[in-house]
C-alpha cells in the first residue's frame, strides 16, 4: 500500500484536468533557478532527489536495475553534468544539474495520449500520474532536455514532481517545505519559488543575474531558469607576496623578533 | 533513436494492412475488382491480420499493455492517441465490407458505402501513425515535411505488392494494377530519396554551447559525465549503431524495397507460374527492404538531448 500524504496527495490533485491539452497559462510558475556560479558538482541535490523519491509517497519506487553487475543504471531525476568551458587560461569548469524544467509549453504532455502526464493550472507543476501511464515513452521523446527517466521496473515513466508532496506537505516543518534538491544543496546553489511572481526572490534574483532559458529556441518556455557563473576575476599578475621582512618593517617588537628568527632559520 | 523492434514490425505490418485494405475498398467501390468472395476473404482477411497482429504487436513496447486501452482518451492532442482511435475505428466499415464481400458476395449498397468509409479511415490511420514522428520537434530526422508523406507512399506501395500477389494467386488478374503499384512505388523511392537529402541537409538543432547556454565564455566540452553507466536518457535517445552503415542500407533500400519489386511485378502482365513466382519475390524482398527503412528510419534519428551528453563537441 503506497503512503498518501496531505496535501501533497495525488488523488487530490488528479481530479482538475480530463484532457492532456496545456492549461491556461498559470499565474503561479513554481519553479528553481540553479546558480552554475556557486554550484559545486557534489551530487547532494541529485541523491537526495533519488532519496526522497525512493520512500513511495507519490509513486513506487525509483528502480535501479543491476545495481550491483556489469551494467548498473536507475532512474534519477536529476542528474549533474560536469563541462569545460573555454579554453587556455580562460577555461573554467561549470557543474550543470538538469531536471524537468516545468515549462509553460510542455511537448511532453500534448504527446500523452492516456492523459497520465499532465501540467497543473493552479501552479504549472508537470506530473505523471503513475496509476494511469502506459510506458510508451513518448513523453521522453517530445522532451528535449532529458528530464524524464522511464522505470523499467515499474514500466512507467517518472520524472521531477517539483517535490509536489513536500512543498504543500503541512506535516513537515515549514523549512523542509522545500523541493528536496533545494533543501540538500549545501552551497546555495538551488532556489525554489514562484516565477511567475515579479516580485519574488527567485524572479528578482534572475532579473539581476540575467537568469536564462535552456534551449529557448525549442519554443517550450521553461519556467526554470539558469543563473549563467560570473565574470572571472582578472588573476594574469597578481601582487607577489611580501616577505616577513617587509611585512615586519613598520612593527615593533615581538613580531621583529620573529621576523628575525625567520630569517635566521630560513 | 533506439529502434524498438515491436514499433517496426507494427509500422511495417500495419502500414501494409491499410494501405492493402484501402486500394481494395477503392478497388470494390468504384468496381474495378470484382465483388469475388476468396478475392474478398483472401485480401481482407490478410489485410485484417496485418493490421491487428501490427497493433498488437505495438502494444508490445509498452511498460504496461494491460493498460493499453486508456490511450483512446487524449485525442484532442495527441496524434499517437488519434492513432489509436482511428485504428479502431477503420475496424467498423472494415468489418460491414467483410461481412459483405467474403460472406455474402455483396458489394453494393450499404457494403459499398462501408467502403467508402474504409478509405479516409485507413489512410487517415497511417497519416496519424506519420505525424506521431513528425509532430517530435526534437528529432531533426523526423521533424520533416517528408516523414507522413513516406509512411503512406509505402503503406500504399507495400499493401498495393500485396494486391498483386493476391490477384495472381485467387483471380489470376493483375492487369492494369500493376502499372498503378508501379506507379506508386516510383513515387515512394523519389519521396524517399528527397527525404534523405533533406535529412542531410537540415542543421543540427543544437550545439553543446547553445543548449547549455555557456557558449559565451567558449567551446563547451563534457568533462564528466553525471553517471558511469549509459542510463535510460542515453539509451533510447542515444542509439547510434549502424549510422556508419547508412549510406549501404540506404542503396539497400532503393533495390529491396522499390527497384527490383518494381521490375518484379511486371511479370504479373503476363501469365504463367514464372510471373506468379516473380510477384511473391517481389513481396518479400519488399518486406525485408520496408524493415531495412523503419530500422534506418530509427538509427538514423538524433535526438537533440544528446547535446548534453557531449554529442556534436567541438
Amino acid at each position: 500500500m503506497r503512503g498518501r500524504c496531505g496535501a501533497g496527495n495525488f488523488a487530490e490533485i488528479r481530479d482538475d484536468h480530463t484532457m492532456t491539452t496545456l492549461p491556461t497559462p498559470p499565474t503561479k510558475k513554481l519553479g528553481l533557478v540553479i546558480d552554475l556560479d556557486i554550484c559545486v558538482g557534489c551530487q547532494a541535490c541529485a541523491t537526495s532527489c533519488k532519496e526522497w523519491n525512493s520512500q513511495g509517497l507519490t509513486s513506487a519506487p525509483l528502480t535501479d536495475e543491476d545495481p550491483y553487475g556489469d551494467d548498473p543504471h536507475g532512474t534519477w531525476l536529476n542528474r549533474v553534468h560536469t563541462y569545460e568551458v573555454g579554453t587556455g587560461p580562460a577555461a573554467r569548469t561549470v557543474h550543470f544539474p538538469r531536471s524537468c524544467l516545468h515549462c509553460e509549453d510542455a511537448p511532453c504532455v500534448t504527446v500523452c495520449p492516456t492523459g497520465a502526464s499532465y501540467k497543473r493550472a493552479e501552479d504549472g507543476i508537470v506530473l505523471v500520474n503513475p496509476d494511469t501511464c502506459i510506458g510508451c515513452k513518448l513523453c521522453s521523446w517530445a522532451c528535449p532536455y532529458g528530464a524524464r527517466e522511464y522505470d523499467y521496473t515499474d514500466g512507467v515513466m517518472k520524472k521531477c514532481t517539483l517535490c509536489v508532496d513536500r512543498i504543500y506537505n503541512e506535516n513537515l516543518a515549514e523549512v523542509d517545505r522545500v523541493p528536496a534538491c533545494v533543501r540538500a544543496c549545501p552551497t546555495g546553489a538551488r532556489a525554489f519559488g514562484d516565477l511567475g511572481d515579479p516580485g519574488s526572490s527567485v524572479s528578482k534574483n534572475v532579473a539581476a543575474r540575467g537568469g536564462y532559458d535552456l534551449m529557448p529556441e525549442m519554443g517550450c518556455r521553461p519556467t526554470n531558469k539558469y543563473l549563467p557563473p560570473r565574470e572571472k576575476r582578472a588573476t594574469a599578475d597578481p601582487e607577489p607576496m611580501p616577505s616577513l621582512a617587509e611585512m615586519a618593517a613598520g612593527k615593533a617588537g615581538l613580531e621583529k623578533l620573529f621576523a628575525w628568527v625567520d630569517k635566521v632559520l630560513s | 533513436m533506439h529502434p524498438a523492434y515491436s514499433v517496426i514490425f507494427f509500422t511495417a505490418a500495419s502500414g501494409a494492412g491499410y494501405g492493402l485494405l484501402a486500394l481494395l475498398s477503392i478497388g470494390v467501390a468504384t468496381g474495378w475488382l470484382p465483388p469475388d468472395r476468396t478475392l474478398g476473404l483472401t485480401g481482407l482477411g490478410l489485410a485484417l491480420t496485418l493490421i491487428t497482429a501490427g497493433l498488437l504487436s505495438s502494444t508490445a513496447h509498452l511498460g504496461r499493455p494491460s493498460r493499453a486501452w486508456r490511450a483512446f482518451s487524449q485525442w484532442r492532442s495527441s496524434w499517437l492517441s488519434r492513432e489509436g482511435v482511428l485504428a479502431v475505428a477503420t475496424y467498423v466499415p472494415a468489418g460491414i465490407l467483410g461481412l459483405g464481400w467474403a460472406i455474402l458476395g455483396r458489394t453494393d449498397g450499404v457494403f459499398a458505402l462501408a467502403a467508402w468509409l474504409t478509405v479516409p479511415l485507413a489512410i487517415a490511420t497511417v497519416i496519424a501513425t506519420g505525424m506521431i514522428y513528425q509532430s517530435l520537434a526534437t528529432i531533426r530526422q523526423w521533424h520533416q515535411r517528408l516523414t507522413t508523406p513516406v509512411y503512406l507512399l509505402l503503406a500504399l506501395a507495400t499493401g498495393g505488392l500485396l494486391l498483386i500477389a493476391i490477384l495472381r494467386l485467387t483471380t489470376g488478374q493483375a492487369g492494369k494494377i500493376v502499372l498503378v503499384v508501379q506507379a506508386f512505388l516510383i513515387l515512394a523511392a523519389l519521396i524517399k530519396w528527397l527525404y534523405w537529402r533533406a535529412i542531410d541537409r537540415a542543421p543540427v538543432l543544437a550545439t553543446p554551447e547553445t543548449a547549455t547556454g555557456l557558449g559565451r565564455f567558449g567551446t563547451v566540452r563534457q568533462l564528466e559525465a553525471p553517471h558511469s553507466q549509459a542510463n535510460y536518457v542515453m539509451r533510447e535517445m542515444g542509439y547510434s549503431i549502424g549510422r556508419k552503415h547508412a549510406l549501404t542500407l540506404r542503396y539497400a533500400v532503393l533495390w529491396l524495397l522499390f527497384g527490383l519489386p518494381c521490375l518484379l511485378i511486371a511479370q504479373a502482365l503476363w501469365q504463367g507460374t514464372f510471373a506468379t513466382i516473380a510477384v511473391i519475390a517481389a513481396v518479400l524482398l519488399a518486406a525485408l527492404g520496408v524493415v531495412i527503412e523503419r530500422w534506418l528510419f530509427f538509427a538514423e534519428a538524433e535526438h537533440v538531448v544528446m547535446t548534453y551528453y557531449g554529442a556534436g563537441t567541438k
